[in-house]
C-alpha cells in the first residue's frame, strides 16, 4: 500500500468512529439508511451533546447568575465556562467579548440595532454582498430604513465570487459598517474575508463576519482575521438549536447601547434612571438559553478533540468527487464555482424542477434542500428560481456520495419521461 | 361517470396498493406525465395562482351547470397532484365542489410529504377551485 492509501484507510476509519457518535445517522428512513446531506441547514448532534442536554437538566437546573444557592452557582459557572470556550475557540482576547445570543440571525440583529443606534446616522452607508443570507440583508434594511441610511451591495461574478474591485471603490467616508458572508450558503464560496477586513480598517471602517457556515468547517481566529464583530450558531456546528454567539471587539460593544431591556442586563432600575451592565451582560436580556449554550459547549469539546484539518480535508474531497460525478450526469449545471469553496455542491438539473427532484431523493433516504435557500438575490443573480443543495460535513462518506450520484441519476431519468 | 365520493374511494384503493412513499411518488410523478395539456393561450398571469412555488395555471369553465378544470405546472409533482384533483372535482356541481373536504389527500397520507411551500401550493390550489364554484 502506498502511503496515500495507508492515510485514506485511517481516514475512513476516523469517519467510522465518528458517525457512530451521531445517533440519528444510524436509521433507516423509509427503509433505507438515511444519508444526510443537509448540514448548512443543520447539522447532526454527537451523542456527547446530547448527554450533556440531559446531564444538565437532570442534575444542575437553575437559573443563572441570580441564586446563592447550589444548583444556581453550578449552573452560572458551567454557563459561564462555555463562554471561555468560545473565547478559546474563536481565539478572541476576553470572554468579556462573547454574547450569548439565539444564533446568528438574533447576532447580526443585535449588531443592527445597537451598532446603528450609536454610530449610524442619515446618508451614512452599510455594504453587505450580493451573496448574503436573508439574515444578512433584512436587519440592515430595517436599520437603513430608521437611521435613514443607505444599504451597498457588493456585486458577484458567474462564479460567484465578489467582484472586488467594485468592493474597493464602494469604501467612502459615508461608510460606517462592513457586513460579509464568510461562506455562501447557497454557493459555497468561501469570500476573502481577510482583504476585506484590511481594506476596510485602512478607513477605519468596522466589519461584521457572518460565519453561520464557516465556523464548523474553517478555523475562526478573530485575533487574526481583526474583524469587528462575528456571528455564529451553535446548531450548525454540532450543538442544539437556540443558542449562539455575538463576538464584538470591547472598543465597540461598550458604546453600543441595549438591544432588549429586561432581567440580568442591569445595574440599577429606578423610575428616574437604569444603568445597564458592561458587555456582555448588556446584551443578554432575561433568562438565556442556559441549557443549549452548555450543551454548545460539550459541542466544542467535541469538535476540539478532533482534527480538524483532516476532516477539512476529507470534506473537500468529498466536495470534489460529488462535483465531478454530478457533473457528469447530462443537463446538470453547478451554481456557484467559486475557486475557494466549502463542502456546499448547489446545482439545477436543466428542464427538471428542483423540488420534484428534492423529493425523489427523499424518497430514497437522501436529505438535500431545494430552493432558494433564504438567498432570493442570488437566485435572481442566477436567473433560477432555486437549486438543489447537497452540502456535506466530515461525517459523510464517499459511498454516500455514490449513493446520491445513482440515485440523482435515477430521479432525472424518471422526471425526464414523458 | 363515477360519483365524486366514488372518485375518491378509488383514488384511496390505488394507493392502498403502495407500500412506500417511493411508490406514492413515482404514482404521482406518472399520472403528471399523463396530466392532458393545457392550451397556451390559458398559460398567462391571469391563470396563474398566486401561494405556489412551482408556476402553476388552472383554467375553469362552466359547460350544462356543471364545472370543468384544466391545469398545467413546471413540476410534474404539481401536475400528479391536479390530475388528482381534477379526478375528484372536474365535472361536478358547483355544490358538489363547494361542499366536499376531500378528505382522500390525508388518506393517502400525502400531506406528510409535503414541505411547506408544497403543501400551500395544493391549498391554493383548492381554494383556487372551490372559489370558482362560488360565483
Ligand atoms: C450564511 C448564513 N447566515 C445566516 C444564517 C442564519 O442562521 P440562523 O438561522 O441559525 O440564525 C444561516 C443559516 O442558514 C446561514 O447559512
Amino acid at each position: 500500500m502506498t502511503a496515500e492509501k495507508v492515510k485514506q484507510v485511517s481516514m475512513n476509519s476516523e469517519i467510522i468512529r465518528i458517525r457512530n457518535d451521531f445517533p440519528i445517522l444510524q436509521q433507516n428512513v423509509y427503509g433505507k439508511p438515511l444519508i444526510y446531506f443537509d448540514n448548512a441547514a443543520t447539522s447532526q448532534k454527537p451523542r456527547q451533546v446530547l448527554q450533556a442536554l440531559s446531564e444538565y437538566y437532570s442534575k444542575q437546573n437553575a437559573n443563572i447568575h441570580r441564586g446563592v444557592h447550589y444548583l444556581s452557582q453550578q449552573a452560572s459557572e458551567m454557563y459561564e465556562q462555555v463562554r471561555v470556550k468560545v473565547r478559546d475557540f474563536i481565539h478572541a482576547r476576553s470572554e468579556h467579548e462573547i454574547i450569548f445570543t439565539r444564533g446568528t440571525t438574533e447576532s447580526i440583529n443585535l449588531v443592527a440595532h445597537s451598532f446603528g443606534n450609536a454610530f449610524v446616522n442619515k446618508g451614512d452607508e452599510i455594504i453587505i454582498t450580493a451573496m448574503e443570507h436573508h439574515s444578512n440583508i433584512v436587519p440592515w434594511q430595517l436599520m437603513c430604513e430608521t437611521r435613514k441610511a443607505v444599504l451597498k451591495v457588493i456585486p458577484i461574478n458567474d462564479n460567484g465570487e465578489l467582484l472586488m474591485e467594485s468592493f474597493n471603490q464602494m469604501l467612502s467616508e459615508r461608510t460606517k459598517l462592513i457586513s460579509v458572508v464568510h461562506i455562501s450558503n447557497s454557493l459555497g464560496t468561501i469570500n476573502p474575508v481577510k482583504q476585506i477586513i484590511e481594506a476596510a480598517h485602512q478607513r477605519s471602517i468596522p466589519v461584521m463576519i457572518d460565519a453561520a457556515q464557516s465556523a464548523i468547517h474553517e478555523e475562526i481566529n478573530v485575533a487574526q482575521l481583526d474583524c469587528d464583530f462575528l456571528a455564529m450558531s451553535s446548531h450548525k456546528m454540532l450543538g442544539p438549536t437556540g443558542a449562539g454567539v455575538l463576538y464584538g471587539k470591547m472598543e465597540l460593544l461598550e458604546k453600543m447601547p441595549p438591544y432588549q431591556g429586561g432581567g440580568d442586563m442591569i445595574q440599577s432600575v429606578s423610575f428616574n434612571e437604569t444603568t445597564y451592565q458592561n458587555p456582555p451582560f448588556r446584551f443578554e436580556a432575561g433568562t438565556q438559553n442556559i441549557a443549549d449554550v452548555i450543551a454548545f459547549g460539550a459541542a466544542l469539546d467535541y469538535l476540539n478533540a478532533l482534527d480538524r484539518k483532516d476532516l477539512l480535508r476529507h470534506e473537500q474531497q468529498l466536495l470534489q468527487y460529488a462535483a465531478e460525478q454530478v457533473q457528469k450526469i447530462d443537463g446538470i449545471r453547478i451554481i456557484g464555482t467559486a475557486k475557494e469553496k466549502a463542502s456546499i455542491l448547489s446545482f439545477i438539473a436543466e428542464g427538471v424542477n428542483a423540488m420534484d427532484l428534492g423529493m425523489y431523493l427523499d424518497t430514497q433516504g437522501i436529505a438535500v434542500r431545494t430552493g432558494h435557500h433564504c438567498t432570493e438575490p442570488v437566485m435572481d443573480f442566477f436567473k433560477i428560481p432555486g437549486t438543489i443543495r447537497a452540502s456535506f460535513l466530515f461525517y459523510n462518506t464517499i459511498n454516500e456520495v455514490d449513493a446520491f450520484v445513482s440515485a440523482l441519476e435515477k430521479g432525472i431519468t424518471l422526471l425526464n419521461k414523458k | 361517470m363515477k360519483t365524486l365520493a366514488e372518485a375518491e374511494q378509488e383514488i384511496i384503493n390505488d394507493f392502498a396498493l403502495f407500500d412506500t412513499w417511493d411508490e406514492k411518488y413515482q404514482y404521482i410523478i406518472e399520472l403528471g406525465q399523463q396530466l392532458p395539456p393545457l392550451d397556451d393561450k390559458f398559460k398567462n398571469e391571469e391563470h396563474k395562482i398566486k401561494g405556489c412555488q412551482s408556476s402553476v395555471w388552472l383554467h375553469c369553465y362552466r359547460d350544462n351547470s356543471k364545472i370543468y378544470f384544466r391545469a398545467d405546472s413546471d413540476s410534474t409533482f404539481v401536475k400528479g397532484e391536479i390530475a388528482l384533483l381534477i379526478k375528484v372535482l372536474s365535472g361536478r356541481t358547483p355544490d358538489e365542489i363547494k361542499n366536499t373536504s376531500l378528505h382522500f389527500i390525508d388518506a393517502i397520507g400525502l400531506r406528510q410529504h409535503l414541505s411547506m411551500t408544497r403543501a400551500n401550493g395544493l391549498a391554493s390550489m383548492i381554494k383556487k377551485m372551490k372559489e370558482y364554484a362560488e360565483v
